[in-house]
Formats: structure tokens, sequence, C-alpha cells
């Protein structure tokens, strides 16, 4: 195992990579285009050193004690073992993955709440709405919709029921709620939906969706595995909606 | 107490709290479902103390740098008034920052790698190869082209849903067409493309469009350039899947 600051070393090397063409990107248009000096230069480039500084020691401890976690009991729990014991019946029902559907229901909450990027739109959100939008209340409105989102993803791995059908329900759902929901709320939580998959939820995720289409039996992870991540980014767009109908609701009585 | 050292310590409360429903729902699935210790202890601890110190810098970045300089660049192509010059810049940014993203070039090779198992292209490393970074190129031209229709629409101010929905329909029409073994990575595809260094940024620049232009609000105009970002390329990438 190499030391600690080695990981660290390298994967801030790696974010400094990531975000080069980001940087290449501001400063040329700042220089050749705008030709404006950047106000408070210092202050903001002290912030970029800060946000790369922040993310690789987020990932390097995500790496150290997070994902081997999370992988591992992802596939302690998909494992036929522990659910039937030594005798692996022919058939399976998906009550018997119990378990697995609360695990995925938890751990995308759990994940969606620590997202750097769903905490920078909340802390945007409730500066531009003067308040009225909570930090905690958004994030926890797309957090429970990550987690029905991922509950019901490892219900489909495990029925083997074609993800469009899904996908294309929920999208109704979205339609609806438009129609329906405060005006002010569609734009973010249209953006919500983007947000909430990135460093956090991916790994995990993705691990969790592989590991079960391999474990279930019948199931192929080429074709089953993936889906996950599309489940949780449709369900916040409807869960922040019914947030703010709920709010507004609450509102008027 | 000198007041940086408080702001400091709340900072680090704060992140304690955002980290600690994983660590419930770890802990409580490990000794009570699996029925065993929490393996590793000291590594595990170490890791934690990284990832709350990682992402108490990451808040203090962001309201330091991220967020002003897509405010101030905002407000500076609005003085400028160059409406060419801002989608240039648009589009820039949304391909820039889409084409050496790692969760999509992870998603390419998956692609890859279904399409050669499927028969569509050549089982071969260089057929594999050329069709990973075709859909590479591919998904960065749909996020540039994404993020000009976003600005656009802050611009002129066009209602969100017309264009979200309208791009719904799409996902829909040609999921009908696409090969099955493509449908899942595209739809996954829609939520790689936004790192954690993009969204702050894109969402300050939206915000700070929709302030500096009068008329718009910025809680129903600024707003929106993710989701564009997010729906465009599942739709490019079952036309990708499907055309090749």
């Amino acid at each position: 195992m190499t030391p600690l600051w080695q990981d660290v070393l390298s994967t801030l090397g790696t974010t400094i990579r990531d975000v080069l063409p980001i940087a290449a990107i501001l400063l040329g248009f700042q220089l050749f285009v705008l030709r404006t000096p950047v106000p408070h230069l210092r202050r903001v480039l002290l912030g970029f050193v800060y946000v790369l500084v922040g993310l690789a020691l987020f990932l390097v401890g995500l790496e150290e004690a997070l994902f081997p976690l999370g992988r591992l009991m992802a596939e302690q729990l998909t494992d036929p073992a522990l659910l039937y014991g030594d005798a692996v019946p022919d058939g399976i029902h998906w009550r018997d993955y119990g378990w697995v559907f609360v695990f995925g229901a938890a751990i995308g909450f759990a994940t969606t709440i620590a997202e750097p990027s769903l905490l920078a739109v909340a802390i945007k959100a409730n500066a531009v709405s003067a308040g009225a939008i909570g930090v905690w209340g958004l994030r926890i409105a797309v957090a429970l919709g990550v987690a029905a989102g991922i509950a019901l993803g490892t219900f489909r791995i495990v029925t083997g029921t074609p993800l469009h059908y899904y996908i294309i329900g929920g999208y109704c759902i979205v339609v609806l709620q438009t129609a329906v929901a405060p005006r002010t709320i569609i734009a973010l939580a249209y953006d919500s939906g983007g947000v909430t998959t990135s460093t956090v939820t991916v790994p995990l995720v993705t691990a969790l969706g592989l590991g079960l289409a391999s474990a279930v039996p019948g199931r192929s992870p080429l074709v089953d595995g993936f889906g996950l991540i599309a489940f949780a980014s449709l369900f916040p767009i409807i869960s922040v909606m019914a947030y703010a109908q709920l709010s507004e609701w609450m509102a008027r009585r | 107490m000198p007041p940086h050292i408080r702001q400091f310590l709340q900072a680090l409360r704060g992140s304690v709290q955002d980290l600690l429903p994983i660590a419930l729902v770890i802990g409580f699935f490990q000794v009570v479902v699996v029925g065993q210790p929490v393996p590793d202890t000291g590594r595990l601890l170490l890791g934690a103390v990284l990832v709350v110190l990682g992402l108490t810098f990451f808040v203090r970045g962001l309201e330091l740098g991220l967020f002003p300089i897509g405010e101030d660049l905002a407000w500076a192509f609005a003085r400028k008034g160059s409406l060419t010059w801002l989608l240039v810049f648009a589009f820039a940014l949304g391909f820039g920052t889409t084409v050496a993203e790692p969760a999509l070039i992870a998603v390419a090779a998956e692609a890859a790698a279904v399409a050669a198992a499927d028969g569509a292209i050549a089982d071969l490393p260089e057929a594999r190869s050329g069709y990973a970074m075709g859909l590479r190129i591919t998904v960065a031209l749909s996020v540039g082209a994404a993020i000009v229709l976003g600005v656009l629409r802050i611009l002129k101010g066009w209602p969100i849903h017309r264009l979200i929905i309208g791009g719904y329909v799409l996902v829909v029409v040609m999921t009908a067409f696409a090969p099955d073994e493509i449908v899942g990575i595209a739809y996954d595809s829609g939520g790689v493309t936004t790192s954690t260094v993009t969204v702050p940024l894109v969402t300050a620049l939206g915000v700070g469009l929709a302030s500096s232009i009068r008329g718009r609000n910025p809680m129903v105009d600024g707003f929106g350039l993710i989701a564009f970002a997010s729906l465009s390329p599942m739709i490019f990438v079952l036309v990708y899947g499907t055309v090749l």
C-alpha cells in the first residue's frame, strides 16, 4: 500500500488535470475576449486552490474509507449465500432481496446528502430565493428522490423488467407535475436531477448495480447492470417538485 | 478565539453533519445485517477525517473562487454585449469540461465493450477505442450545444419546461429505435457529464446572467443549465448507438 501522502499528491495531480481545461477556457476568455482584470484575483485564486485541495482530500478519503467498505457491502448483500444459506433455490422471488432495496435506498440517501455539487446548488438556490428554499430542505428532498430511485432501480434489476418502462413512466409524472408545480421551482428541480450523480454517489451505486446484476440468477451485468444512475437522476426531479408543491400547500392552509 | 478559527470550526461541524448519514448507514448494515464488525477501523477513521477536511475546503473554495468567477463572467459578458462571444464561451465551457471528464471516459469504454459484444463493431482494441473516442466527442459536442441552448433560453426567457419535455419526447422516440444494449448506458450517461467543478461554475454563470438582464428572474430563469447538460448526452448516445 502506498503511503497516504503519495495518494493525496497523485489525486491532486489528477484533479488539477481535470480542472485544467476549465481554467484555460476561463483565462482565455478573460484575457483575450473580455480583456478585463478579474476582480479580487488573489481571492479567486485562493478559492481555486481550496477547491482543488478539498476535492483531492475528499477523493482520497472516500477511496480510503468509504468505497472499499461500500463495495464489499454491495457484494455481501447481493451474495446468494447470505440470502439463502447453503440451499440456493432454483427460482428467485424479489421479496428475498428486501435488504438490498433497503440498503439501496439508505445508501442513495446518505451519499446524496454528502454530494458536494448538490451542496453547491443548494447554497446558490438558498441565496437566490432569499432563504425561501432551505439548504437542508432541498438536499433532503433530493436525497429522498435518489433513495426512492435506487430502491426502485434495484427492484428492476432483480425482476429484470425493461428499464425504459420505468424511465418513460417517470417522465410522464415529471410532465404532469410540471403543469401544476410552482413556476419558480421548475428549473431548479430539473437541475437537481443532474447534480445528484457525481463524486460520491456514482461509484457506490454502480458497484451495487453491477454486483446485483451478476449475483441474481438470470441477469446479465451488461444488459441489467446499468440504469441505476438514470433512476437516481430522474426521481429527484419528481421529489423536488413535490417538495415545492407541499410547501405551497402548507403555506395556503 | 480568533474569528477565522471559529469560522473554520463551524465549517468543519457542517461537514461532519453532511457525512454522518453515510457513516450511520454503513455501520448499521455492517453490524446488524451482514453481522460482521467493521474492518480496519484505523484506516476508516483516517479516511473519514480526510473526507471531512476535503469537504470543508471545497465549500470555502466555492464561496471564494468558483461562485464569484462564474457570476463575474456573466456580468462581464452582459456589459460587453456581444451575443456571439457569450455563445462561443458557453460552447467552449460545455465541450471543454465534458471531453476530459473521467466518468464519461469510463462510460464510453463500457459502451464500446457492449457494441463489440453485440457485433455492431469489430471486437478489436482499435475498433473499440475508435468507437469510444467518437462517443466522447459526440457527448462533448452535445453538452456544448446544450449549454448554448440553455444560455439562449436565459437571454430570451423561453419557458424551460417546453424544451426539456421536448427533449424527453426525443429520448422516448429514440429509445424505440435504439438497440436494447445501448439504452441503459445512454440513460446513465446523462448523470456523468456534470462534474463537481462544472456544476458550481455553470450554476453561477446562469444565475449571474439571469440577474444581469432586466426582466429575468434568477430563480425562474437562472437555473436549468445543468438540466440541459444532462439531457443532451442521453439523446446523442442513443443516436450514436443507433446510427453506428
